[in-house]
This record gives structure tokens, C-alpha cells and sequence, in this order.
């Protein structure tokens, strides 16, 4: 008899893992879709590098102060929305100053493929191992904050070499919250579904423009 | 000229501001974290070897 609750808890918790998956994943393919839809709007409408530091700031601000107060609620959705849009919208300007590139179209394609191969092959890794990555979370952190710092010195220095090895390890670093984020889905750390999406979007996000200015530099036409 | 110097400060307080909102949740993190053992090593090493070949292919790609 204990063994048949147990079975039944165990299969509940397993229902509601589920849950928070296939909401994650909804949610966030209709962020990215809408995300990509501001982009478009953003190139359309010739946004500049300005453009990207003010919407990415906006987000931001959405995200620290009006996100942790209506994650609980459906509010949060539209929140998510104008956070991605935000974000969509800001990455039109720096996808502008690649379109003015020869190889730019190019450029831009392989590292949208390149991002989209990269998540499925961590996601798919971290749906059929079940590895629990939790013990990665304070070294990915610490990373994370190295190089925001090393990011911040580099604005002033202006080093090109630090600013190619800033964008590798932040590529890494991504790829280690995205096994991180999903094992957390899988092993029932994370249960709300919206911030869910909001650490797997700013993965993506990441690792495309990080990609994109890799790409861009060591093809010899930046 | 004016403009970049206001872009480079806008970014500085941008990183400085996610370095701040950071900080907290990372000291949370760091004592959170469950140690790791060797197996568990070996399961990230495989994947994020697999991404910096994909990434070289791609570079050497374009």
C-alpha cells in the first residue's frame, strides 16, 4: 500500500515536471517568435547600436523590478512578452550594423542555425541523461560575474583579443545555464514556468549575439 | 565622438547594474550548490567539449 502512494506521489511529481516543461517550452517558442517579429521591425526601421543599449536597458529594468512581482500571476506572461519584445527590438541594431557587412545575411543565418544546434543538443542531452547539473550553479555564477566585470573593464581598455575570448567563455557559460535551467525543470528546482522562460530566453539570447560577433570578427570582413 | 562616449557609459552602468543584481543571487548560489562528483564532471565535459568544436567548425564555415 505504501509502495502504491509512493508510486502515485511519485508519478504526480512526475505529471507536474511535465507541466512546467511543455509550458516552458510553449512559452518560450512564442516569445522567440515574437522576439524575432520586433527584430524584423527593429532592421525595418534602421535602429542603431542606441537603439539596442535602450531596449536592452528597458528589458532589464522589467525583468529586476516588475517580473519577481507578477511571476505568480498570468500578468507575468505579458511581462515576458515585453521583456522579449524589448529584447527583439534592441537586437534589430546590432543586426543593422552586420546587414551592412558583405558575408552580413550569411554571417547572421549561421549563427541563428548555429544557436538553434547548440540549445536543442543541450536540451536533448539534459532530457535523456536526467543528470542533475544543480553543482553547477554557483560555478556558473561566478563565471558569469567574471566576465560582466571583464566585460565592463573592456569597454574602457577596448582590447579586440578580450573582447573574442569574452564572447567564447560567455558562449560556455550560456551552455552551462542551459543544461543548468533545464535539469532544474527536470528535477523540480524551478516550477513556475515564466521565469522557466525568461533564464532559457537569456541563454539563447546570449549565445546568438555572442556567436554573431565571433563569427563576425574571425571571418575577416569585420 | 559625443555619442560614443555616452554609448560607453550607458554600457558601464548597464554591466555595473547586472553586476550589483548579480551579486546577491550568486552568494545564494555558491552556498546552495551540492558538491559535485567525478561522474558528474565527466557529464559536462562531453557536451561542452562537442560546443567549442561546433563553434570552430562554424567560424572556419563563414
Amino acid at each position: 500500500m505504501y509502495q502504491n502512494q509512493t508510486v502515485a506521489r511519485g508519478s504526480t511529481s512526475a505529471l507536474a515536471t511535465n507541466k512546467v516543461l511543455r509550458n516552458t517550452y510553449s512559452l518560450l517558442s512564442m516569445t522567440m517568435l515574437f522576439s524575432a517579429a520586433m527584430a524584423a521591425v527593429s532592421v525595418f526601421v534602421g535602429s542603431g547600436s542606441g537603439t539596442y543599449l535602450l531596449s536592452v536597458g528597458a528589458a532589464f529594468l522589467l525583468m529586476w523590478f516588475v517580473l519577481p512581482r507578477t511571476a505568480n500571476s498570468s500578468a507575468g506572461i505579458g511581462v515576458v512578452f515585453a521583456f522579449t519584445g524589448l529584447m527583439g527590438f534592441g537586437l534589430g541594431g546590432v543586426l543593422n550594423s552586420y546587414l551592412a557587412l558583405a558575408n552580413g545575411p550569411q554571417l547572421i543565418m549561421t549563427a541563428f542555425g548555429g544557436t538553434g544546434v547548440i540549445f536543442l543538443g543541450l536540451s536533448a542531452y539534459a532530457l535523456t541523461t536526467r543528470r542533475d547539473f544543480s553543482f553547477m550553479g554557483g560555478m556558473l555564477v561566478v563565471g558569469l560575474l567574471v566576465v560582466l566585470m571583464a566585460a565592463l573593464a573592456n569597454i574602457f581598455l577596448a582590447i579586440p583579443a578580450m573582447s573574442l575570448a569574452i564572447s567564447s567563455v560567455v558562449i560556455l557559460i550560456m551552455s552551462g545555464f542551459i543544461l543548468y535551467d533545464t535539469s532544474r525543470i527536470i528535477h523540480g528546482g524551478e516550477t513556475n514556468y515564466i521565469l522557466a522562460t525568461v533564464s532559457l530566453y537569456l541563454s539563447i539570447y546570449n549565445i546568438f549575439i555572442h556567436l554573431l560577433h565571433l563569427l563576425g570578427a574571425l571571418s575577416g570582413d569585420d | 565622438m559625443e555619442t560614443e562616449t555616452w554609448m560607453k557609459v550607458g554600457s558601464a552602468i548597464l554591466l555595473g547594474m547586472m553586476i550589483l543584481f548579480i551579486l546577491p543571487r550568486a552568494k545564494t548560489m555558491i552556498k546552495e550548490s551540492p558538491k559535485a562528483s567525478s561522474d558528474d564532471w565527466r557529464g559536462i565535459l562531453l557536451p561542452l567539449v562537442l560546443i567549442v568544436g561546433f563553434v570552430i567548425l562554424l567560424i572556419m564555415a563563414v
